[in-house]
């Protein structure tokens, strides 16, 4: 009697503790401002709506640009951690839309293109948070534009991260060439795998549903 | 192989030899190896059979212990309808028959009154007419002495007469119609008997009807206390009839308990948060799980209290003034916990409401996202659905119940026909290995075929010798 009252609460204190394995998913999307890429910011705006409808509580979003030097917290245009309730979840989607909307029409072309900056402050910014699925979406034509002086050819550990490449579009160079192009993906891909990152690259961006 | 095959320099006859050998090696242990097979496969049949016995012999325990629990329910179940039958016939007595007194004393001056009525009704005879003594005096007179005078007084008695004629027929009306006053003052008192003894027949025949329903239970009940095999198969298909049905019900409360729980599941994210996790379970899942079955273990202990089901001994046997009280605690917190949820329901469409235009903003769509007017509709529906559903599901006691009870009985039908379907198929085994025992001797004895054969001729020659020496002598 007294050993299955102790099984009893044995089972229920273990119950009790809970399960604190992490579920939550963490996005980080950068945004691409440079020249005339900054025109398909209006594409940018609807996956990034998507990808709000696809978030639920305790996920992290954070969207933010590619300029100039893009390893810095002040080129995070919006950023969230959804609550675990579900009606301030969607108060937090509504603001985050509304920070983004704002952004979108107001958006400045940047000099140069720092992709690699963004890809670093994007990998601190979700370790930082802890989650347990890591996104890293670039929304570019992945032409990376240093100014002078920056230093970027360096390796980032991305294990566990999965970085997507969207709406990579091809550069006037890219159809006189086309290997630049084929190039420049690959490259990027090389870098990613390279530190057990996982690479993807979705043109179509009527299929989205493949990110989630 | 090579060795075999070179012990001599030729190999055919080398083969030769060994088969030779091999068959006279196995013709001289064939009587031991015959014993051992035979041995070996009586052990296997007898081993078998005896489990086979076993089996067979739990199956019958059990089977005597399975009927000894269905007539102990069927028991159980008859004398609570017959104590049933009985109440209905308490409750008749004491409903109609109690006040039989007073309808006694009712029908008692009813039928007093009437005879008062009827006394006075009789048919008073007429006085003897008093002209007939005068008729006979005028009739003797003599005629030479009457004269003139016999006329006048004819005359006179029949002015008398129909005077009196007259009186008469006026007395008879006025007797007449009080005797018909009379009469019809006792129409009512007619119908009130006639109403009385309808009721009090339509009251005998319901018993009357009553007492041969319980007759009939009563012989059930006899039946069954004596374990009559009748009764067992009654109780046995009632039993399964039982099961198959409260299963039945079981998953359709099964259903509304899903229903339920998909209305209280999204809003609960909202009190215990939508993200924690016990055992790879949502806590909100589990917390509006264990409110319905909250509600479940309230809606069972009512029935308890109710005296509907007997699930729990100990509280069927609480006194009256507890039991009743337990009834009120239940039904409140019933009733609370189908508030909380009418009120879950709402907050659960608003949630709805909410994503739903959020999910609109998302996609880009400006119109409006609700449905307009007809919003309530739904809500409404979901509130009614939120607040129905907790005491639809105090209902699931009954088939619970039957379910648990028959649950028994199909267990043990069905272990009793596994343990006799193992007990064949032990027995047939037995005889499977005995079987191939013979087999294996047979098949022994093959590749002795020349040697049996030759023992066969020897034998069959002595024999021959053997029997003329019996003639001879």
């Amino acid at each position: 009697m007294r050993t299955g009252i102790f099984a009893s609460l044995c089972v229920l204190l273990v119950s009790c503790s809970g399960d604190q394995t992490p579920r939550n998913t963490g996005v980080y999307m950068l945004l691409d401002t440079s020249g005339t890429y900054a025109e398909e910011l209006e594409k940018a705006e609807q996956i990034i709506r998507y990808t709000l409808s696809k978030l639920d509580a305790t996920d992290t979003f954070a969207v933010a640009r590619i300029d100039t030097g893009s390893f810095s917290e002040k080129d995070i245009i919006a950023k969230v951690t959804f609550d675990d309730r579900p009606s301030a979840v969607n108060r937090q989607k509504r603001l985050f839309a509304q920070q983004v909307s704002d952004f979108v029409k107001n958006a400045k072309a940047s000099a140069y293109t720092d992709i690699t900056g963004g890809l670093l402050q994007a990998v601190e910014f979700l370790n930082e948070k802890g989650t347990a699925k890591k996104m890293i979406l670039i929304f570019s034509d992945l032409k990376e534009d240093l100014q002078e002086g920056y230093i970027r050819d360096f390796d980032i550990e991305l294990n566990g991260f999965q970085v997507i490449a969207l709406n990579v579009t091809k550069l006037r160079s890219d159809n006189i060439d086309p290997r630049e192009y084929m190039n420049r993906l690959k490259e990027w891909r090389d870098r990613v795998e390279k530190t057990g990152g996982e690479w993807r690259v979705i043109n179509d961006l009527d299929g989205l549903e493949g990110i989630f | 192989m090579s060795f075999m095959l070179g012990i001599t320099p030729w190999p055919v006859v080398s083969a030769l030899l060994w088969i030779i050998l091999t068959v006279a090696a196995l013709y001289l242990v064939r009587g031991t190896a015959h014993k051992t097979i035979q041995i070996a496969a009586q052990g296997l049949h007898r081993s078998f059979r005896i489990g086979s016995k076993a089996v067979s012999q739990s199956a019958k325990r059990l089977g005597e212990r399975n009927r000894d629990v269905l007539l102990a329910a069927g028991r159980e179940a008859k004398e609570r309808i017959i104590e049933r039958e009985f109440n209905r016939i308490n409750e008749t007595v004491r409903k109609d028959l109690a006040n039989y007194s007073a309808l006694h004393r009712s029908l008692s001056e009813s039928i007093g009154r009437i005879e008062k009525d009827h006394q006075e009704a009789i048919d008073v005879p007429p006085d003897p007419p008093g002209w007939v003594k005068a008729v006979q005096a005028v009739a003797a007179m003599d005629s030479k002495d009457a004269g003139v005078h016999v006329g006048n007084i004819l005359s006179d008695i029949h002015k008398s007469l129909i005077k009196a004629h007259k009186e008469a027929m006026a007395a008879y009306h006025v007797a007449s119609a009080k005797r018909h006053h009379l009469l019809r003052h006792m129409r009512p008192d007619w119908r009130q008997i006639q109403q009385t003894l309808a009721a009090v027949g339509k009251n005998v025949d319901s018993l009357l009807s009553r007492s041969v329903t319980i007759d009939r239970l009563m012989q059930e009940y006899e039946d069954i206390v004596a374990g009559k095999d009748r009764a067992m198969s009654v109780l046995s298909s009632s039993s399964l009839v039982n099961f198959f049905v409260s299963a039945f019900v079981l998953v359709i409360a099964i259903g509304g308990a899903i229903i339920n729980f998909s209305l209280i599941a999204r809003p609960m994210a909202e009190m215990v948060g939508g993200t924690n996790f016990i055992g790879g379970f949502r806590m909100a899942d589990i917390a509006a799980l264990v409110i319905i079955l909250v509600e479940i273990s309230m809606g069972l202990f009512l029935m308890e209290s109710l005296r509907i089901t007997r699930l729990f001994p100990v509280i069927g046997a609480l006194p009256d003034k507890t039991r009743v009280r337990m009834v009120y605690i239940t039904f409140s917190l019933l009733f609370l916990l189908a508030s909380v949820e009418a009120g879950l329901a709402y907050m659960r469409e608003v949630l709805l409401q909410d994503e739903l235009a959020t999910s609109a903003l998302l996609r880009g769509d400006i119109g409006p996202t609700a449905t307009g007017e007809f919003l309530w509709i739904t809500t409404a529906a979901q509130m009614g659905l939120g607040f129905i559903l907790p005491f639809a599901l105090t209902f699931v006691a009954i088939p619970l119940e039957t379910f648990v009870h028959s649950l028994r009985t199909v267990v043990g039908l069905m272990a009793i026909s596994l343990l006799r379907t193992l007990s064949l198929m032990l027995r047939l085994l037995g005889n499977l290995f005995l079987y191939l025992g013979v087999l294996f001797k047979q098949v022994y004895d093959l590749p002795l075929f020349v040697p049996l054969w030759l023992e066969e001729r020897v034998a069959k020659k002595s024999a021959n010798v053997v029997a003329p020496k019996r003639v001879r002598q």
